[in-house]
């Protein structure tokens, strides 16, 4: 079932490649019918979904690939994969509906785009490193053409900038996926046995090496600062659907691996290394809604924005490795998610509310960006420019298109992290967790203030103001336009006033999670007089 | 039990979105619709306060949206509810455009108002508070089409959440230190969270409830329409600032310092904004100054731990205040303006209206036997039992209000002026004026002959409420109050008979010398035309004592000072805002041109080295393998060179090669 919801889209994608004259219309139309049939199975695993054993999958499967070198196609879910595949089949949807307009060779965008999202999906179920890494190499090649091909702009440079920037972060990747291998016994790359029995514990200078290779190669594709710097041209100048699927599912493939991977695989040298994710986070969180803040191009803002959420899920992962809050209450006596715990049943521990916030904010972002930028979008086709603010020839849109004003400026709230948008409910647990673990983070609380501060600017220059538009008019949203900007906010919605049911799939693999990674005091102890004998 | 809580909240939160989000074609049926709601709201309100329901959901943790009806609770909740029914009832009649979005986000607003008086938990509670925020932006910027309205908005929202991040530093001092996320859990947490949560509640309340330092946004919030800022200042966001504190007292009693910081930042509020109220020219800058000097009083009571003489306190003037902004959004509709000084003698000219504001300024005085009056003793009595210079300080601020609510008076009832100005001049001098409401020409022509019962029924209600709330801090009443809020031990809120004496005479005499010296000097300004005489309706309106006095450099800065905000809006632009955008400038400036050419330099290096490379491997590597060629080239040329086709040669060479070896054998055995 798995395997059928990686692969229907590449199917489709070879058949509408193949295929010799299929109407544009048949292969805009038949985009949406995949997409449609791949939530519609995503939908049908998540109601089957049932809680696996710690560090166990569900809809598991593995076959024999390459055994020579220990690398199999093996494939599952858990906890935090299934809500991100689901996300990836939503973002794809949205796409396919709101690409009924397009123009441009509406084939070949159908086939890139379902093979980019059997490139996503595939990244999310992987459990071999070999196999994880093929997927996330296709993703950066499929996203590549997806700029080349229809972007505006200077396409083809921030296309290739793209390409290079990521790509190299592969490599960087790939050499920490190879030290694993080399430092495990018996060699293999599967994900599942790694985590089972995790290489170069007690090896502290190689597990760091490894480590820093891993947090390169998935710091670029998150992207961490100070290496984000290929993002704000890739998006600028990406089609509309490119950046929706760029910034809502492709960001978190960067995370998703830090979970998935790093932590897990490598728990001794996230511990060692915790600060420094934190401290990177903390830099990502405030840097970017800084620089979002001075932006005065609305597409390249929101770009920026990304850096400054993504930067919360970073400081959320990087607190898991802490020791502090009130797991140290928890170690002392008290049974963990007894009636001693402040958190009740739902988190054991602040570095658990932590990693459940970190898991809720890549949904969470994956949904309300690919809103913004599907009316920034709205925004370029109507006008032919994403400036604002003084100088630009927009403003008052607020009256020339009630509708698109409206869901603009829900959407902006739901980024800025107001209550009932699953913005909150992810930044919530990310700072309840991680400040009471390391009080210090707190200091990126400010970014929620300035992110306000940025999305209320940019409502202010587009919507009031004397009503004016480059091209006289500024036509309101469509259905086509409509319907996926309204339904991501909806769903966005919908977690931000009932956040149990995706928090209830997410908790019991980050309680995982965090037993692998956080340091408990007992451990702690353990480790310093083991460490010597062990070297 | 619970679905009857759920229903407060959700009721107006249902009919808000749908009529929000349908928009305008629900506009004809708008304002029934939330007539109907806020009826409606009102009854469940009551019925909760009666039954005290409890109801709960998850939200992040398990009990997170716990919701509960105490007495606090209970008194909040009707004063909300009933305050919410009055507002939206006069603004079925005052409120025009976009009908179906105004009422929509006012019952959201009132919705959020309802959690937050009724949660028990962090999550529940910072859910409803941003909520208030968001909807105190949409309400405030509701002239959206004006870019100062949205912009005050922002202003309100910015500021307002700078304070709410005080309350996620709470909820992660609960998930760090405190047994649950429950409010009644934070005060056993250990140190040092417990003053961390302590802190947080105190931002997030200050900021809400804009006491100082943060008071300015409430003056910018009076860009929006008046029903909003009724709402808002009598027993929503404002109100429910100090409400938090009420709720919060043992948090606050159980550091060494929180309590006493809330007392003295009431308190100093109460005074310094009551001097701004008394410096103000615009009816609603007046209010405004005056709602956070008058709920500097709860924060004190809070401080103090006296949550019954806080509650009334509260009570009370949520009834004036709603009474005054929404006569104040009468006159904005019936004049187009809401300058002091032209609003002179309105109070005579629309007669209702005029009893009505007559009545909330005197309650704003503390004038007995009205509310005012005797909730701020019960405060001030509690406050005595802690420290006298609270008391005094309390006093002084309670002479104040008794000064800016006279001056506003003497100028309301005052004798009409004899020349009547145009609405259009005055229009145009309003122009001039801070921040005032666009929309008020639209509105002015229709209303000119009166305002619509839809009008004058909740300020009826609301003057009937401003007289006689009063009772509840005066025995027996009072003691029950106690009984039911206080807990054991806190100072308690009856004053005595000559505290109240004391009080009524400071506050009559000090109404009497401000009346006396308004009319005097507003005599002979009547004969002058008024809609050239903002610079003396200026003079006038202050009152102070000697004419050499008004004359002197000082006062007139000083009243500047005053009249603009003690200049906190400024200095807030300078000391944070501009810094800010600033650093905000310089990091985008880097990011584009400092660490973006930090990585093109790194492809360029590439791109060069590679360029180099191809260079050497043309001109080096294969110039070597060309000079090999050319090499051996020329050896084959050399060794040519012998092939001449002459035998003599051959025979020759042959003969040297013979001889050669001949000596080479000759020599070998000795060798």
């Amino acid at each position: 079932m798995l395997s059928l919801l990686v692969f229907m889209p590449l199917v489709a994608a070879g058949a509408l490649a193949v295929l010799p004259r299929v109407p544009d219309a048949a292969a805009r139309w038949a985009w949406v019918a995949v997409a449609g049939a791949e939530l519609v199975l995503v939908v049908a695993m998540a109601l089957a979904y049932r809680t696996p054993a710690p560090g166990g999958l569900t809809f598991e499967q593995r076959v024999r690939w390459i055994p020579a070198v220990g690398t199999s196609y093996h494939v599952g879910l858990d906890g935090i994969s299934l809500p991100l595949a689901a996300l990836t089949c939503v973002v794809f949807l949205a796409c396919a509906v709101y690409a009924l307009r397009e123009a441009h060779r509406p084939r070949a965008q159908a086939a890139l785009f379902l093979f980019l999202q059997t490139a996503c999906l595939g990244v999310f179920a992987a459990q071999d490193l070999v196999l994880f890494f093929v997927f996330f190499d296709l993703s950066i090649v499929g996203m590549y053409f997806s700029i080349a091909g229809w972007g505006h702009g200077d396409r083809a440079r921030s296309a290739l900038r793209f390409f290079l920037y990521t790509f190299l972060g592969s490599l960087a990747l790939l050499v920490a996926f190879i030290g694993l291998y080399l430092a495990s016994a018996p060699h293999t790359f599967d994900i599942v046995e790694l985590a089972a029995n995790p290489p170069l514990q007690g090896s502290p200078t190689t597990g760091v090496l490894v480590l820093v290779a891993a947090l390169v190669g998935l710091g670029i594709k998150t992207p961490v600062a100070p290496v984000h710097t290929w993002l704000p041209p890739a998006h600028t100048d990406a089609p509309t659907i490119g950046s929706v699927v760029l910034a809502g599912v492709m960001l978190k493939l960067g995370t998703y691996g830090l979970v998935r991977v790093v932590m897990p695989l490598l728990p001794d040298a996230w511990r060692a290394a915790a600060w420094v994710v934190v401290t990177l986070g903390i830099v990502s969180a405030l840097y970017g809604a800084l620089v979002a803040l001075a932006q005065s191009d609305f597409k390249r803002m929101v770009a920026y924005t990304s850096v400054n959420h993504m930067g919360y899920v970073v400081l959320a992962l990087g607190a898991a490795g802490l020791a502090g809050g009130s797991a140290a209450s928890a170690a002392s006596g008290a049974p963990a998610g007894g009636a001693g715990s402040a958190l009740g049943a739902a988190a054991a521990s602040s570095q658990q509310l932590a990693v459940m916030g970190a898991v809720t904010q890549m949904v969470s972002h994956g949904l309300i960006t690919a809103a913004l930028f599907l009316l920034a979008g709205v925004l370029r086709d109507r006008t032919g420019t994403y400036a604002m603010g003084p100088g630009s020839t927009v403003s008052g849109l607020g009256r020339l298109a009630p509708r698109w004003a409206a869901l603009l400026a829900v959407a902006s709230f739901a980024s800025l992290g107001l209550p009932a948008f699953s913005g909150f409910v992810a930044e919530l647990q990310v700072f309840a967790g991680s400040i009471a673990t390391a009080p210090v983070t707190a200091v990126a609380l400010l970014g929620i203030l300035i992110t306000a501060a940025l999305f209320l600017r940019a409502l202010q220059h587009l919507l009031t103001g004397p009503a004016r538009a480059p091209r006289g008019g500024f036509a309101d949203l469509r259905a086509a336009e409509a319907v996926p900007v309204v339904v991501l906010l909806v769903l966005a919605t919908a977690i931000g006033v009932a956040p149990q049911p995706l928090l209830d799939v997410i908790a019991p693999t980050s309680a995982w999670i965090t037993s692998v990674v956080t340091p408990s005091a007992t451990d702690a102890v353990a480790a310093s007089v083991a460490a010597p004998a062990g070297s | 039990m619970s679905s009857l809580l759920w229903a407060v909240v959700l009721l107006p939160a249902a009919t808000g979105a749908v009529l929000a989000l349908v928009g305008h074609r629900l506009d004809k049926a708008a304002a029934p619709a939330a007539v109907v709601t806020a009826a409606a709201g009102l009854v469940l309100a009551v019925t909760a306060a009666v039954l005290h329901p409890s109801a709960g959901a998850p939200l992040v943790v398990a009990g997170g949206l716990d919701l509960a009806v105490d007495p606090l609770g209970a008194l909040m909740l009707v004063t909300s509810a009933s305050a919410v029914l009055l507002v939206v009832i006069f603004a079925a009649g005052d409120i025009h455009e976009h009908r179906a979005r105004f009422f929509g986000l006012l019952l959201i607003f009132s919705a959020a108002a309802a959690t937050t008086a009724t949660a028990t938990a962090l999550p529940g509670l910072l859910l409803a508070w941003e909520l208030m925020g968001a909807c105190s932006f949409a309400l405030i910027g509701y002239p959206w089409r004006q870019a100062r309205t949205v912009g005050s908005g922002t202003t309100a929202f910015l500021v307002t959440r700078t304070g709410d991040l005080g309350l996620y530093l709470a909820v992660a001092a609960a998930v760090a230190g405190a047994p649950g996320l429950a409010l009644a859990d934070l005060p056993v947490a250990h140190e040092p969270w417990r003053s961390v949560a302590a802190a947080g509640v105190l931002a997030a309340a200050i900021g809400k409830s804009a006491q100082l330092p943060v008071s300015f946004w409430l003056s910018r919030a009076m860009d929006g329409p008046s029903p909003v800022s009724a709402l808002l200042h009598s027993a929503t966001m404002v109100a429910l600032g100090t409400f938090l504190l009420l709720r919060t007292t043992d948090l606050l009693a159980a550091t060494s310092w929180a309590s006493a910081t809330a007392a003295w930042v009431g308190v100093v509020t109460a005074v310094v904004l009551g001097a701004v109220a008394l410096a103000q020219r615009d009816l609603k800058q007046l209010l405004a100054a005056s709602t956070a000097s008058q709920l500097g009083y709860v924060v004190l009571a809070a401080g103090i731990g006296s949550v019954s003489g806080g509650a009334v306190q509260l009570v009370a003037h949520a009834a004036t205040k709603a009474l005054l902004f929404l006569a104040a959004g009468a006159w904005l509709s019936l004049l187009g303006t809401r300058q002091l000084s032209a609003l002179r003698g309105a109070g005579r000219r629309w007669p209702v209206i005029g009893v009505c504001a007559a009545v909330g300024l005197a309650s704003l005085a503390g004038l007995p036997p009205l509310s005012l009056w005797a909730a701020k003793d019960g405060v001030l009595a509690a406050a005595r039992e802690v420290s006298p210079a609270l008391y005094l300080a309390g006093l002084l601020g309670a002479a104040l209000a008794a000064a800016y609510a006279a001056k506003a008076l003497a100028v309301l009832l005052g004798p009409e002026p004899q020349i009547t100005t145009s609405p259009r001049t005055r229009e145009e001098e309003d122009r001039t004026g801070p921040g005032d409401h666009g929309s008020a020409t639209a509105h002015w022509t229709p209303h000119a002959g009166g305002v619509g019962g839809l009008q004058r029924v909740p300020l009826v209600v609301l003057a009937a409420a401003a007289a006689v709330l009063g009772a509840l801090a005066l025995p027996p009443v009072a003691q029950r109050l106690r009984g039911a809020l206080d807990r054991a031990g806190a100072p308690p809120a009856t004053p005595s008979v000559g505290e109240l004496v004391l009080s009524g005479v400071v506050a009559l005499v000090v109404v009497a010398v401000v009346i006396a010296a308004q009319l005097r000097r507003s005599s002979p300004t009547t004969s002058s035309v008024p809609s050239s005489s903002s610079s003396s309706s200026y003079s006038s309106a202050a009152a102070g004592p000697t004419a050499e006095w008004r004359q002197s450099g000082l006062r007139t800065r000083l009243q500047d000072w005053l009249q603009g905000w003690l200049g906190l809006e400024a200095a807030a632009h300078a000391l944070v805002v501009r810094p800010v955008v600033g650093l905000a400038t310089v990091l985008a400036r880097w990011d584009d041109r400092g660490l973006d050419r930090g990585v093109s330099a790194v492809a360029a290096a590439a791109t060069s080295t590679a360029r180099g490379a191809a260079r050497f491997d043309d001109r080096r590597v294969d110039g070597a393998v060309r000079s090999v060629a050319a090499a051996a080239r020329a050896a084959g040329r050399l060794a040519r060179r012998s092939q001449s086709g002459q035998l003599h040669r051959y025979y020759a060479a042959a003969a040297v090669v013979l001889l050669l070896a001949a000596v080479l054998l000759a020599l070998a055995p000795s060798a």
